[in-house]
């Protein structure tokens, strides 16, 4: 466009890509199951007790994916300092004051392409803009919230180290109805997080035009140099 | 009085009880109180040769349940022996004496056996109004616990109220009613919730704490874990109904003569840690899963306010009794969903000629350029 040249980055290494579709299909199986742990469905009688492990089923696939989900978090948070400068942690946490400043004014700019639908510009940053890396960081800090709490309860039913080491939250809550309770609100935050996260990928990519979802999967997204 | 004080052998002696009965309360008693079989010995020699183990019983704001429960523990010696005769020097409900006599008798035990003495404290204590809420002989709550326990060997916070507050502390909490281990520091404290606790793990803890003389093993909530490390639900015989999913749907229907599990209709055996399913109530007969009720959760802090109790997501804060947070949470989604579309839609329309110029700017460059990218 105008003079402008359109130029190939490689953003999103490997293991960002492996590690956001690890999550998102262990985010999607965890709401699931949760939702059903804590409204079961009627399921049509199949005999006695002894003949089914329905229930059962549901509670260990959740744990499962609670497992796989965490480790791969652990996973991304290994790789914020090892990757690359796209995945580095100070794109989602502007801790020196020129990062701040620069990241505000992004975010500032995102609010009105976003809300306002104001101007579209070519962003300045080519991986998260400063607006998403900080809502990410907000999910991590539930995907942190949502294992502690997680843990905390099934320590209960485990003499395993793992889930002992987050113990502690239990008495802090007040008990283990109140976790629970935590636990259960906290699936909503994910809930409404992914309907608007997927709908603002689909929304840059329609109106910037830089391959953004693409870029999830292939790792390129394309970026406009002027000359 | 007077003499040597006698070990609780011998005042079951005195009263009557076989060295046999003796026996096999000291091994009831150490079943009870989770101690193996070859702990038995010290269980006995501590009975034989330990005098009384000097206590003091408190009553604050509570209903007594625990009182009645552990005197309808059901072994006869536990209420002959622990409670009547050998230990306690005073406590409101049951001893003889009242007024300038009971005080007296509280304050012989607390100078003679400064340090030695074992507190129980049944009830929470008011802190609002400087405790003018509970007042005996004179004197608040607030004072008589900050006295008794500066002396005191260990604390005993007997059931829901002392532990955790119970129903005085439910919300709004006018009298600011607070339990023990909030208002003692520095002093070994013991939690034993449950409104009321069962007779047998009451007493079982005074065994283990006159048998070994050392707190028992406790867990983050100060609870002792050989009867609060496992919940109801993991002991609980309809477990293989909540595995295999069945569920009552409601307290007349089919499923509730099947014995399915009441997990729907709000059971609490989930998140609660007792000994319920094991140890059971009044000698063992039932208890409240067996006889077709939820678990509603007595000994966990709040419980009350986590209703309602027949249901199993409590009621969302703010929203009033019928809002939960999946109610909350559906709600909020549909307003995401209607922002999104409402967004998509003026998207389209502000977004229009932006998006018409990037379309016919980047034909010219497709037609050459899409056929070698394939
Ligand atoms: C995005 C992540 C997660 C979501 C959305 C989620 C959702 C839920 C929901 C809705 C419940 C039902 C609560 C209720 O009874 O009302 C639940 C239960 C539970 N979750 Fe998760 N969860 C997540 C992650 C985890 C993790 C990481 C763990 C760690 C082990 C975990 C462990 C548990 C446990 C132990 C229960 C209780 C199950 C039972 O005792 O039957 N969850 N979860
Ligand atoms: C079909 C569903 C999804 C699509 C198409 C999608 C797409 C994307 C894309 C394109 C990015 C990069 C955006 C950017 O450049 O800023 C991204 C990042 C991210 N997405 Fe998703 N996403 C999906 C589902 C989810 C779900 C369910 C979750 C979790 C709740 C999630 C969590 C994240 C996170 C945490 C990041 C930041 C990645 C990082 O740097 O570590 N996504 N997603
Ligand atoms: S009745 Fe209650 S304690 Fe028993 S299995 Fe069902 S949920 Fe668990």
């Amino acid at each position: 466009m105008n003079g402008a040249t359109i130029e190939r980055v490689y953003v999103w290494q490997l293991p960002v890509r492996l590690y956001h579709w690890v999550n998102a299909a262990c985010v999607a199986t965890l709401a699931v199951t949760g939702y059903m742990i804590g409204r079961p469905m009627t399921v049509p009688v199949i005999g006695e007790a002894s003949f089914s492990y329905f229930f059962g089923w549901v509670r260990f696939i959740h744990f499962v994916a609670a497992f796989v989900f965490f480790f791969n978090f652990l996973g991304r948070i290994y790789w914020g300092f090892a990757g690359n400068r796209y995945a580095h942690w100070d794109q989602f946490l502007p801790l020196t004051p020129r990062l701040l400043r620069k990241q505000w004014r992004e975010a500032v700019e995102v609010m009105k392409v976003d809300i306002l639908q104001a101007k579209v510009e070519p962003m300045e940053s080519v991986g998260h803009n400063a607006l998403a890396g900080w809502t990410y960081f907000l999910s991590f800090l539930a995907f942190l919230f949502q294992s502690v709490t997680g843990f905390g309860m099934y320590a209960a039913m485990s003499d395993a180290w793992l889930p002992h080491m987050f113990a502690w939250i239990v008495p802090l809550m007040g008990g283990d109805f109140a976790v629970r309770q935590w636990h259960h609100m906290m699936m909503w935050f994910f809930i409404v997080f992914s309907m608007i996260h997927v709908y603002l990928v689909f929304y840059h990519d329609y109106v910037e035009g830089r391959g953004v979802i693409s870029s999830m999967a292939g790792g390129w997204k394309f970026v406009e140099r002027r000359k | 009085m007077g003499g040597a004080p006698l070990s609780i052998w011998e005042q079951a002696r005195l009263q009557g009880h076989s060295r046999r009965d003796f026996l096999q309360f000291c091994s009831w008693l150490a079943a009870a109180a989770g101690i193996q079989a070859s702990g038995l010995s010290q269980v006995v020699h501590a009975l034989d040769t330990k005098p009384r183990l000097p206590v003091v019983w408190f009553h604050f704001q509570e209903c007594t349940c625990c009182s009645e429960s552990f005197i309808r523990s059901s072994h006869p010696i536990v209420s002959d022996i622990i409670l009547d005769k050998i230990s306690l020097d005073y406590t409101e409900t049951l001893q003889a004496a009242a007024g300038h006599q009971a005080e007296a008798a509280l304050h012989e035990t607390m100078t003679k056996h400064k340090g030695e003495y074992l507190m129980l404290v049944e009830g929470s204590v008011p802190s609002e109004a400087d405790g003018v809420y509970c007042c005996i002989a004179g004197r608040t709550a607030l004072d008589i616990v900050r006295e008794a326990a500066a002396d005191a060997k260990a604390i005993v916070a007997w059931g829901s109220c002392a532990s955790n507050g119970c129903i005085q502390a439910s919300r709004p909490n006018p009298t600011g009613a607070t339990p023990i281990h909030q208002l003692i520091s520095g002093k070994p404290t013991i939690n034993v919730p449950g409104c009321p606790p069962i007779a047998e793990v009451m007493a079982g803890t005074i065994v283990y704490l006159l048998a070994f003389e050392r707190i028992p093993q406790l867990d983050g909530l100060g609870r002792p874990k050989a009867f609060y490390s496992r919940r109801v639900h993991d002991t609980c015989y309809r477990r293989p109904n909540y595995d295999a999913g069945l569920f009552v749907e409601s307290f007349d229907d089919e499923n509730a003569k099947r014995g399915y599990c009441l997990y729907k209709m709000g059971c609490r055996g989930p998140v609660t840690y007792n000994s319920c399913g094991v140890i059971r109530w009044n000698n063992g007969v039932s208890y409240p899963i067996q006889s077709g009720h939820g678990c509603i959760g007595c000994s966990e802090a709040s419980f009350w306010d986590n209703g309602p109790f027949y249901r199993h997501l409590a009621s969302f804060p703010g929203f009033g009794i019928e809002t939960t947070a999946d109610t909350v949470g559906v709600a909020v989604g549909a307003v995401t969903a209607a922002g999104i579309a409402a967004h998509a839609i003026t998207t389209n329309i502000r977004k229009r000629k932006v998006i018409a110029e990037g379309i016919s700017e980047s034909t010219p460059a497709t037609k050459g350029e899409g056929e070698s990218h394939g």
